[in-house]
């Protein structure tokens, strides 16, 4: 019964957010494209630490280059913008793979704590190069085509890309290649004896990743019209990944909840305090305790006990 | 060019004194770090905070206590204490709850644990700078090899071998220490054999802390004591205990020495981007040796 039910709920989804500008407010249409993109980069991380099995700790970065990729080439280059919005996340791509060569050598928690280090060596890069990068001011009123500049028309150009670039993450993780990374996940030794090169599948889930991330770097600039250097700081790698956490990393959709979630109750939250920390900490420390499996993998397990959840 | 001449000019020598009394900060920071992942297994992302409570705190003690030596070395004493009872806390009242999760989930914990301490800080001590001075004893120089070296660079100097050393002592000739390390090869094991290894967990994670605490405590007259001086310096420990290799004390001290004196020496060479010099050297480390260059616990 849920399974003929779920395509009714996507297309109910599709449909709502389609017709969200329609009757929102300038700035909750703004909130809601925010929404999105980072629903984006939380599914992005999603593939490389619950379906890969990846300690993925440093995502940011990716998201963060896409955007600088794409303001820069806005910028400084001539080029026509398409250009721009591929520049940003091949070169979230081509950095997955230069960390991810580095990185994939070590086990686990080894491979999260270098990723985030080296992480934070772009963020210090970013940073301090002023004359390339604008430094900790970054780079605003970035030159956007007209056609995505106004907020309806940035809204459905990131509301376009996000469900193509959903949809397409979804079906890499129904494909061959996707079941070849969960079983890496479950049981890596397991798959490298049944003969899958372990460490391709591992980098190709990484760059994957590492370009969707870059794909909703590149979405920001759109929305935002501007970049900094604290879209690729470590606390937001972390903050993406509670994202996940908090909607249950080992369902598709699970990451997409935590996003909207975390992302409005920063919005409100900004609004009445200044201790987000707090808050999200704290909210943090609960789901950890009471939630392990996020909000849909609970939902999940039980209404589907039979099923596998990682499926 | 005139740069790389300089690598070998008086300069450089001074460069590289400043770079190690930098690395005694950063090697007793991680010996407590290295000491909490080699011990309980978790990647303490609040290890920071604990660093910056620690500064703070200093900054706290010396203003009830005056600036003399006497205010300064009370609250080199008395704010590692204050952060080694919120360690305490920490461990007692969260964390030994959950060390048999996933590490993944035991990070995300410290992670927000870190995230919560940071904002209390704010509530604490307010969003403002603070800064401490040197006491009147350690001001001004000595003289090494006709090089101005500040005392109180010195003092750190001698005070770095001594944690160092002191570390030791107790990992390796007390019972306590000797508990502990049987702990971080097989925690069950030694659980069986009748010794209550929450205690054991316990004092270990308060020895980390303290020494976090003493870190932030020592560099208080060195820095702006500021919100976020946590963030930079969590990276950093974390890349030092990788390369010495997770768990080893000896190699928090090397990984802690290569760190500061690239840092120090990047600087000198591009001033600029002197800040990825380190990360560099992490990196040739760990192309050589993946798993850091002492043996690891884990």
């Amino acid at each position: 019964m849920r399974r003929s039910a779920a395509p009714l709920l996507v297309l109910l989804l599709l449909a709502t957010f389609l017709a969200l500008p329609q009757f929102l407010p300038r700035f909750h249409t703004y909130v809601a494209a925010i929404v999105l993109l980072t629903a984006l980069l939380a599914t992005s991380l999603n593939l490389a630490i619950g379906y890969t099995g990846l300690y993925q700790f440093g995502h940011a970065v990716f998201y963060g280059i896409g955007a600088y990729g794409t303001a820069l080439t806005l910028t400084r280059s001539g080029m026509p913008a398409p250009v721009a919005f591929l520049v940003g996340p091949l070169a979230a791509a081509a950095l997955s793979l230069a960390m991810g060569l580095i990185c994939i050598r070590l086990s686990k928690l080894y491979f999260g704590m270098l990723q985030i280090s080296l992480g934070s060596l772009v963020w210090a890069v970013v940073y301090r190069w002023y004359s390339f990068t604008g430094g900790d001011d970054g780079i605003h009123g970035i030159p956007l085509p007209d056609a995505i500049a106004s907020p309806k028309g940035s809204y459905y150009f990131t509301f376009a890309v996000t469900a193509l670039c959903v949809f397409a993450m979804y079906r890499i993780v129904r494909s061959p290649f996707g079941k070849v990374i969960q079983g890496i996940r479950d049981n890596p030794v397991r798959a490298a004896a049944i003969g899958v090169d372990v460490r391709l599948h591992q980098l190709a889930s990484l760059v994957i990743a590492g370009f969707f991330g870059g794909v909703a770097g590149s979405l920001f600039v759109v929305v935002e019209n501007s970049v900094f250097p604290d879209m690729m700081f470590w606390t937001f790698s972390l903050e993406v990944l509670i994202m996940c956490l908090l909607g249950g990393m080992y369902t598709f959709f699970g990451p997409l909840v935590g996003a909207s979630v975390i992302v409005l109750l920063r919005v409100f939250a900004s609004v009445h305090t200044q201790y987000w920390g707090l808050i999200l900490g704290t909210t943090l420390t609960l789901v950890i305790i009471f939630l392990p499996d996020g909000v849909l993998g609970l939902f999940v397990r039980r209404s589907l006990p039979k099923e596998d959840p990682g499926a | 060019m005139d740069s790389a001449a300089n690598l070998f000019s008086t300069g450089t020598l001074s460069q590289i004194l400043v770079g190690l009394s930098r690395t005694t900060i950063l090697f007793i920071v991680s010996s407590g770090m290295s000491l909490i992942l080699g011990v309980l297994r978790i990647p303490n992302v609040a290890h920071g905070s604990l660093y910056m409570i620690g500064a703070f705190a200093a900054w706290s003690v010396i203003q009830l206590l005056g600036g003399g030596l006497f205010g300064f070395l009370a609250a080199m004493l008395v704010a590692p204490m204050i952060v080694a009872a919120v360690g305490f806390v920490l461990e007692r009242g969260f964390f030994s709850y959950l060390y048999e999760r996933e590490h993944l989930m035991l990070l995300l914990l410290t992670f927000s644990f870190a995230l919560i301490l940071g904002d209390l800080v704010k509530i604490v001590w307010g969003p403002e700078y603070r800064s401490v001075t040197v006491p009147a004893f350690f001001q001004g120089s000595a003289e090494i090899f006709g090089l101005p070296l500040p005392w109180y660079n010195l003092f750190l100097l001698v005070i770095g071998p001594c944690i160092a050393v002191f570390l030791w002592l107790v990992i390796n000739r007390t019972n306590l220490g000797k508990i502990a390390r049987a702990a971080a090869v097989d925690g069950e094991m030694v659980g069986a054999v009748g010794i209550n290894t929450g205690w054991i967990f316990a004092f270990t994670f308060v020895l980390g802390s303290f020494l976090a605490g003493l870190g932030g405590a020592l560099i208080a007259p060195m820095v702006n004591i500021s919100l976020g001086m946590d963030h930079s310096l969590i990276m950093e420990t974390f890349l030092i205990v990788i390369i010495g290799g997770l768990g080893n004390m000896w190699g928090a001290l090397l990984g802690s020495l290569i760190f500061g004196l690239t840092q120090s020496l990047g600087i000198l060479v591009w001033p600029q981007f002197g800040i990825a010099f380190p990360y560099l050297a992490v990196v040739a480390v760990l192309v050589v040796r993946p798993r850091g260059l002492l043996r690891s616990t884990w």
